[in-house]
């Protein structure tokens, strides 16, 4: 058991050392829930709030936009200028059609992005975000995804990361930080 | 037990009510059940749950089964190194003289090929198979996609 610990400490980097980079070099180009094409550029000088995700997710995924929806009423006129994006990590079932379904379940600010696979591969890479396809029994399947809420600030420079099981509490000041 | 179901849903007819009224099985108590909206059939419902083991002697939640959906199971959302990931929980421990809560962020019911969409308002029978204590039937109350929680006054939050 020690002997996995050591391996795993050796060979995975700290988190510190693998932080996204900032918007500003990020290479993806994503469709809204409009069907209109997004670029890591359309963002330039806009506070930035991120978080992958699917919606065959039962737990996780409305769990968080529930707490994002919370936050955005909590920060009011203030967060107009955030952009706040679910990035699919299952872009085989989640259409824009069917992101815009989901995403009209929570505070309107918030976007759903899809696209080809590639491109969502590239997005999860410049987030140093991870997804993994996890398949179940008759078809079925899941997906593991990373499940902290990224933030950047308007000059696209990574900011922070609220933690799925972080007190909840902290988070809307860690956004009021990108907002000025 | 059927009969007391049918008293409670007939007294607690009023929308998000029913997700506040308790069942007891020998020293487990069962309430605040509820479920949240989904759109469509096509993808898995959830279902949270409190369970109070006011006994001396463990217990566990083994399985749950619904009308509502053709493959119910019990998961547990795990975020390990920031990753989450959502594996099948054979059995939900319920110590003695300890509270369990299936709840968001943790063990869930996936609630897998529903029969039907769950709309908010609605309400559906689930039955918890306990290892000891042997099986109860909870009624489940659909609220929206965005909720928390149920609101009752005696939630344990």
């Amino acid at each position: 058991m020690l002997g996995v610990g050591a391996y795993r400490t050796r060979n995975r980097p700290a988190r510190s050392e693998v932080l996204p980079v900032p918007i500003g070099q990020m290479t993806w180009t994503l469709t809204d829930h409009q069907g209109r094409l997004v670029r890591p550029s359309d963002w330039a000088g806009r506070p930035v709030m991120v978080f992958f995700g699917f919606t065959w997710c039962p737990d996780v995924c409305p769990t968080t936009l529930s707490d994002i929806s919370l936050w955005l009423e909590e920060l009011g006129a203030d967060a107009d200028r955030l952009i706040v994006a679910l990035i699919s990590v299952d872009p085989e079932r989640d259409t824009p059609d069917v992101l815009a379904g989901y995403v009209s379940n929570f505070d309107p600010r918030i976007i759903g992005l899809t696209g080809p696979a590639d491109e969502v591969a590239q997005a999860a890479a410049d987030f140093r975000a991870t997804y993994r396809r996890v398949d179940k029994e008759g078809g079925d399947y899941t997906m593991d995804h990373t499940a902290g809420v990224f933030l950047f600030h308007p000059d696209g420079r990574f900011a922070s990361i609220i933690d799925f099981h972080e007190d909840r509490r902290f988070a809307v000041p860690k956004i009021r930080r990108t907002l000025s | 037990m059927k009969h007391f179901l049918l008293a409670t849903t007939l007294i607690f007819s009023a929308p998000a009510a029913m997700a506040c009224e308790t069942v007891t099985i020998g020293d487990l108590t069962v309430e605040h059940a509820w479920s949240k909206a989904t759109i469509g059939a096509g993808r898995p419902g959830v279902f949270y749950v409190e369970i109070k083991n006011s006994g001396t002697t463990d217990d566990a939640l083994v399985g749950i089964t619904t009308p509502a959906a053709g493959m119910p199971m019990l998961h547990e959302t795990v975020v390990q190194d920031g990753i989450a990931s959502m594996p099948h929980a054979m059995s939900v421990p319920v110590p003695a003289g300890q509270s369990v809560q299936l709840a968001p962020g943790g063990y869930h019911g996936m609630l897998m090929e529903l029969t039907t969409a769950l709309k908010e308002g609605d309400s559906f029978p689930v039955t918890l198979s306990f290892e000891k204590s042997g099986e109860v039937t909870v009624n489940v109350d659909v609220l929206s996609l965005r909720a928390e929680g149920p609101d009752c006054a005696d939630a344990g939050q």
